[in-house]
């Protein structure tokens, strides 16, 4: 089974956001930036299929040079193969754009794919949009927000959560999965790994090779702003005896809040 | 026009869907045009009740997009439905409540028009003729405000944020039918079943008040604590952060957070709680947020609107009886 998982490089989530207000963008100086956590979970689901059913497993990460030691990471959990389609754009917050990119590459380079892997969204942008339109650019079945996956053949069964319940969405191949916590643990990088890893050429991919046009990549997300959160007035804290402040909250709630 | 694909479940519409259309209403009205309601059906199921309940955010028509193909939802089989009756109607935008159901296929359907699309919204606004859209991003640690080049303008709007428009029913709307043609293999994925959690009633993203566990809690058997309490409001769920998932304690249908689901109610309570950045992720868009902890520095206390600080042994079951009070009255 041929497998390719599209990750990621996010600034990770305890990170300190700062605001550049002029250029509405993140100032990227002091973060920590790492493979998107769903898109590890992907990256494991992936190696988990190779070990059982054979074939290959190959990674792809749209963006900046900067996002080389996240594919090598990738490399180093056991990934046969890691691939930079190079994009120099800033961070659009576009969806649509990444997903012509990479249908266009699941054409190209990655023809013959079983199965695409994504997260469910890329932390940061938390937009969850890449995985349903690569599905709808390539006419392919999808599963989102998966959490158990079972390959049989030409076809699976992929759990997911809805409100209230789970729903077992039945697929044939190829098809496109996204990853949600609890799909799986991923394994930790072994030192064999990082060192084969840290051999291993990452091909860049660029743009012009994908033969994309500009209108295919112009952005359809135009930023209007990027601000931090109003502050939350500072609440009412109540210390001392657990009768009486439960009872003076219940009567605040009831009161002042007027939720109760 | 504005359209909003309505989602129901088991032949109601869910609110979610009455909320964006609600949302619709506002901002079609500041833009000078109408809306549309568009409902998918599957071979034989009938739409009249849901037709019904639109009532007071009612749109002037209603589209019921029908075909055989769509008795089970399909993103796929979906979406071709919305998208070429968007191709029909043209309408200037398109919502979809942030479901599981709407994030699965917005998407799609955005895809299949070549448009772009602003998920999980929590603001909207109009801004030279056009919408603009206002999300969390990072966490919510900062807000993104958006425009789309692009029509029609797609987005899905989270629920529980935008207000429902309770006037009174206006004449009932005009229902349009249109057979949807879903050709023979076209649908490569479906919805085969969907396995209901029991002890689930109300899900965290539908409930009106919320009140989540965490570490704090010791050990699931004290879940019965939160589930008192919620017991003592009429929409309420438990919800948990992922310390109390990971343990294993309650399901992870129940976490709040980056990694579960997001949540504004409009009564939060953390309980046992230390309000780490990636819960705060997933219910600092509530409306009224209220913490107890024994800790006086944990940073839930910072998001709080109110806060007990003690030993939620102690004041969760007196804060039960005190709120019963209140209720009675
Ligand atoms: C990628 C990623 C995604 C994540 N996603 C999520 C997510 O979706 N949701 C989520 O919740 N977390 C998420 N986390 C985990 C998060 O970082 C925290 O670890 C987690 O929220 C902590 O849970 P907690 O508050 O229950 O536990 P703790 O941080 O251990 O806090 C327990 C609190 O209980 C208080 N307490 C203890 N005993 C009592 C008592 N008797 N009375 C009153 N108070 C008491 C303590 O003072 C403390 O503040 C994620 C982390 C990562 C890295
Ligand atoms: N620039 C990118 N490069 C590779 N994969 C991406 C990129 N952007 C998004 N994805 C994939 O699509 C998923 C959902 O992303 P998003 O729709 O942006 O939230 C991510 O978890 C990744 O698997």
């Amino acid at each position: 089974m041929n497998i390719v998982v599209f990750v990621k490089r996010v600034p990770d989530t305890e990170s300190r956001i700062r605001i550049q207000h002029e250029t509405r963008s993140v100032v990227e100086d002091g973060l920590n930036f790492v493979a998107s956590p769903y898109d590890e979970f992907a990256v494991e689901e992936a190696l988990r299929l190779k070990e059982a059913n054979g074939g290959a497993v190959r990674v792809a990460s749209v963006g900046r040079e900067e996002a080389m030691p996240v594919l090598r990471k990738c490399l180093a959990m056991g990934a046969d193969e890691a691939v930079l389609i190079k994009d120099e754009a800033p961070e659009s917050y576009d969806g649509l754009r990444t997903a012509r990119i990479i249908a266009r590459a699941v054409e190209g380079r990655f023809a013959g794919t079983d199965l695409l892997l994504f997260g469910k969204q890329a932390v940061g942008t938390d937009n969850g949009q890449v995985p349903s339109m690569v599905a709808e650019l390539l006419g392919l079945p999808q599963a989102n927000v998966v959490t158990k996956l079972e390959i049989e053949g030409g076809s699976g069964t992929a759990y997911r959560e809805v409100e209230g319940g789970t729903e077992k969405v039945v697929f044939s191949l190829p098809a496109v999965i996204s990853a949600q916590k609890g799909l799986n643990e991923p394994r930790y990088e072994t030192l064999k790994g990082i060192m084969a890893a840290k051999k291993k050429e990452i091909p860049v991919v660029r743009l012009e090779e994908l033969g994309l046009k500009a209108e295919d990549l112009a952005p359809k997300v135009v930023v209007t702003g990027l601000d931090v959160p109003p502050q939350r007035q500072a609440g009412r804290i109540l210390q001392g005896d657990p009768a009486e402040t439960a009872r003076d909250l219940a009567a605040l709630l009831h009161a002042e809040a007027k939720v109760v | 026009m504005i359209a909003v694909f309505i989602e129901t479940r088991d032949g109601k519409a869910k609110k979610g869907s009455l909320e964006a259309l609600s949302e619709a209403k506002r901002r079609a009205a500041e833009l000078g045009v109408g809306t549309a309601a568009i409902l998918v059906v599957g071979g034989g199921a009938t739409s009249d009740g849901v037709v019904a309940e639109l009532g007071g955010c009612g749109p002037a028509r209603v589209h019921v997009l029908e075909s055989a193909g769509l008795a089970d939802y399909s993103a796929q089989g979906y979406a071709k439905a919305i998208a070429d009756f968007v191709g029909e109607a043209r309408p200037s935008a398109l919502f979809f409540a942030a479901t599981a159901l709407g994030k699965d296929l917005a998407p799609r359907v955005a895809a299949r028009l070549g448009v772009g699309l602003a998920s999980d919204c929590t603001r909207l606004a109009v801004r030279d003729g056009r919408l603009e859209f206002t999300r969390p991003v990072y966490a919510g640690k900062a807000l993104l405000s958006l425009t789309l080049a692009s029509t029609p303008q797609v987005a899905t709007l989270r629920p529980n944020v935008f207000p429902l428009e309770a006037g009174p029913a206006g004449a009932a709307p005009e229902v349009v039918r249109k057979a949807v043609e879903i050709p023979d293999g076209f649908v490569k994925g479906r919805v085969a079943e969907v396995l209901k959690e029991e002890s689930v009633e109300i899900d965290v993203t539908e409930a009106d008040v919320v009140v989540s566990g965490g570490r704090g809690l010791k050990g699931p058997e004290n879940f019965a604590l939160l589930r008192e309490l919620a017991a003592v409001f009429p929409r309420a769920a438990v919800g948990a952060s992922r310390s109390a998932v990971d343990s294993g304690w309650i399901g992870h249908q129940h976490q709040v957070g980056q990694t579960g689901k997001t949540v504004s109610p409009n009564l939060y309570v953390a309980v046992g709680i230390s309000g780490a950045i990636q819960h705060l992720a997933g219910m600092s868009s509530s409306k009224c947020i209220v913490a107890v902890n024994k800790d006086p520095e944990a940073p839930i206390f910072k998001v709080a609107d109110y806060g007990i600080v003690g030993d939620l042994f102690e004041v969760v079951p007196r804060l039960r009886e005190e709120l019963k009070k209140v209720l009675a009255e």
